[in-house]
Order: structure tokens, then sequence, then C-alpha cells
């Protein structure tokens, strides 16, 4: 039996209007319109979406977990890019 | 890899863990904890696809449109289900294929109730309210799993199988209060079904070899004991509320401890079933692996298809 694989595309929802389309999961299909069809299917039974982006999965990269702390550690320090860093004299009700 | 540095990561590892911070599929993790997952949730994303065959069964024969329409959406369920939990096989590096085909040649287990027949319609009903009971029991404290993609994957089950278990008791509340055949037919439904949805929490915990190191990576929280008590306590009830009685003659409360104590379970048949003896183990495999056989010239297609198109978009 063939066990050739459809690729694998990861899938992602516009829950509604005005918010970012969100990764849900994964799924395997012959091309990007089957991969929407299922997508449909699989992530958006109960109204979870009215859009859908797919994704082939080997175009995504990520990150190297093990390099988290050189990546981020360097913004954790930098507290002054916060405004609550700053003292604002209580007289001054909105800044 | 040096023994010491294996050693080190082994214990930001399970510091990780004791601390409830999830490990993504990047992450480091032990040979051993990605077997135990993989095999998990393979064996649960076959419970989903095989639990679709008994149901199945009865689509067609339902007795009316509104149970019928319950019905198909249940099953899709159990489908997308099934996808989910591929899905998270696949981020731990497992080949979706090779795991669909261990459970084609009996490599890969699944869970045993679905290897029992489905003889009456009333079986609709006591699937829905004891089999997806007893597997929301088990699948609401996996939402919290160590492993993210599987805990993601049950949040979402969990969300949909609440509609399974209520379609399930409405079906059986509707036959206890029907004709006295229809009483029958769901008290006999409910016979057949009790013990098994006992067993689906698996082996007492003394006989249950993955739980202590399953626990300690927090892939389990609760043993199979504490479950199946769990199970037994809000279930009973039930019964009763709807005038059914449950097959086991040394049920009882306990005013003490506040659960119900209840009979020993025929573990004999339990693993005669789980080794493949069971009433329609030959059948269900048989069922999955025709469909795979049969569909193979439409995934063929499929993928022709989409060459076809992609050269042409390439030639334009
Ligand atoms: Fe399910
Ligand atoms: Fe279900």
């Amino acid at each position: 039996m063939s066990n050739k694989e459809w690729p694998l595309w990861e899938v992602f929802i516009r829950s509604k209007q005005g918010l970012n389309h969100k990764h849900v999961g994964s799924l395997r299909a012959a091309d990007e319109e089957m991969a929407i069809d299922n997508a449909r299917d699989v992530y958006t039974r109960r109204s979870e979406g009215i859009s859908i982006w797919v994704v082939l999965s080997s175009n995504v990269f990520a990150s190297d977990p093990s390099e988290a702390p050189e990546l981020y550690e360097p913004s954790d320090s930098k507290i002054y890019r916060h405004p609550t860093f700053y003292d604002v004299p209580d007289e001054i009700q909105h800044m | 890899m040096k023994e010491e540095d294996r050693a080190i990561l082994e214990q930001n590892f399970q510091a990780k863990i004791d601390n409830d911070i999830r490990i993504e599929p990047n992450d480091w993790m032990p040979d051993a904890y990605r077997e135990t997952l993989i095999r998990q949730i393979s064996q649960h994303a076959h419970s989903e696809i095989v639990g679709m065959l008994p149901e199945g069964n009865w689509i067609t024969r339902a007795p009316n449109l509104r149970r019928k329409a319950v019905l198909l959406a249940k099953v899709q369920d159990e489908a997308g289900h099934g996808l989910y939990l591929y899905s998270a096989t696949e981020t731990l590096g497992a080949d979706r294929e090779d795991t669909i085909d261990d459970l084609h040649s009996g490599k890969a287990k699944y869970s045993s109730i679905f290897n029992y027949p489905t003889l009456s319609w009333a079986d609709m009903g006591a699937i829905g309210w004891l089999v997806d009971g007893a597997a929301i029991m088990n699948q609401v404290p996996l939402c919290r799993c160590s492993y993210g993609p599987y805990a993601r994957a049950m949040v979402r089950v969990c969300k949909e199988e609440s509609f399974h278990q209520r379609q399930g008791f409405e079906i059986m509340m509707t036959l206890a209060k029907g004709s006295p055949e229809q009483k029958a037919m769901a008290q006999d439904a409910l016979n057949r079904f009790w013990w098994p949805a006992l067993m689906m929490f698996g082996p007492n915990d003394a006989e249950s070899k993955h739980t202590a190191q399953s626990m300690k990576w927090k892939i389990k929280r609760h043993t199979n004991d504490e479950l199946r008590q769990q199970f037994v306590d809000v279930t009973v009830p039930q019964a009763e509320l709807i005038g059914l009685t449950v097959p086991d003659p040394d049920l009882k409360f306990n005013e003490q401890t506040g659960h119900y104590e209840y009979g020993e379970i025929n573990w004999d048949e339990f693993w005669q079933v789980v080794k493949g003896n069971g009433p329609c183990n030959k059948e269900r495999v048989d069922a999955r692996r025709k469909a795979k056989e049969d569909g193979l010239w439409v995934r063929e297609a499929a993928t022709a298809y989409a060459a076809k198109k992609k050269l042409r978009k390439q030639a334009s």
C-alpha cells in the first residue's frame, strides 16, 4: 500500500471580524484548496471562524527554544520601556 | 551527548513539569516521555476513529430526522477528535501513516469498549451517556497535561464532548419513559454497556504499570481507580433518576465515605478483549483496513490533480 502522504498544513482561523488569525492546529491535504476545505470541516464545526489561512508546515521557521534566554532576556531587563517605571506626581490625573 | 549533560537536561525538564510549565514540540524531552506520549495519543486517536464504527452502524436507522442529524454530527465530531490527535502525534515526530498502520496490523491498541456490538437503537443512548461520559472523565484532566499540543487538543475535544453525553442520556431518558418494550430496550443496553464502560478506565491501580511515571510527568493527573470511582458516583444517580437499574448486585452507597461501592470487575474479560478476542475486534480493524485500501485511488487521484494544477499555474 502506498504510504505517500499528503503534505502537512498549519491552520490559522480568524474567529471574528477585527481579530487576528490564530493558529489552531494542523492537517494533511493534497493542495491548498483541499486544505481550506478540510480546515473548515475539522476546525470550524461550531462557528469558530469566518476566515481561514493555511500554510505549508514546511514553510514555517521557528526560533530555537534553547536560545530563549539570549533572545528574550535582554528585553526583560529594560524595565524603563514600561510606563510604570516613571514617577508621576499625584496631582496629575491623566498621563 | 555526555551523561552529565543529559542529567542536567532531564533535571531542567522535570523542574519545568513540577512548575506546571508546558512542554512544547521543539523543547528537549526524554525519549521515554516522547514515546509514552506517541503511544498514548495515537491510541487515543485510534479510539476516536474506531469509535465511529459502532455508532455509524445506526445512522441510517435512527428513529427520526432529529436523532439522525444529531448522531451524524456526533460521529463527525469523533472524526475531528481523531484528526486533532493524529496532528498532536505528528508534533512529536511520529509518522501519521505509520501509526495508522500499527492500528491495522494489531500492534497499536484502542479503547476496548468499541469491540462490543451495537445491537439496538438504545445502544446509541448507552454509548453517548456511558462511553462518552467515561471519556469525558478521562479527558478533562488531560486538558492540563504537561504536553502543550495534547492539552490543547483536549480542550477542543472536551468542549465538543458534552453534547455527546447529553444526546445519549436524552435517548435513554426518552426510551425509559416510553412503552414497556422501549424501557426494556434501554435497560438491556445499560446491562451490556455498564461493565465495559467501567473497564474503560483501565486496570486497577495496583496492576497499572504506566501510572506512576505518567503522573510524575503530569501526563496523567488521576489514577484509573480514582476516575472510575468518580464515574460511578455521578452515573448511578442518573440511572436512578430515569428509572433504570445498574446491573451490579453489589452496588451500594457508603454513607461514611460518600462514595458508591461497586462489585468486582471481570478483568479476565477485559484482557481478552484487549488481546483481540472481543466480539468485534476483527470486524473493527478489518473495516479500518478496508477504508484505507478502498480510499487509496482517491488519495492518489487527489495528489495527481494537485500536481497538475500546480504545473498549469506555473505555465500561465
Ligand atoms: Fe471523542
Ligand atoms: Fe464523543
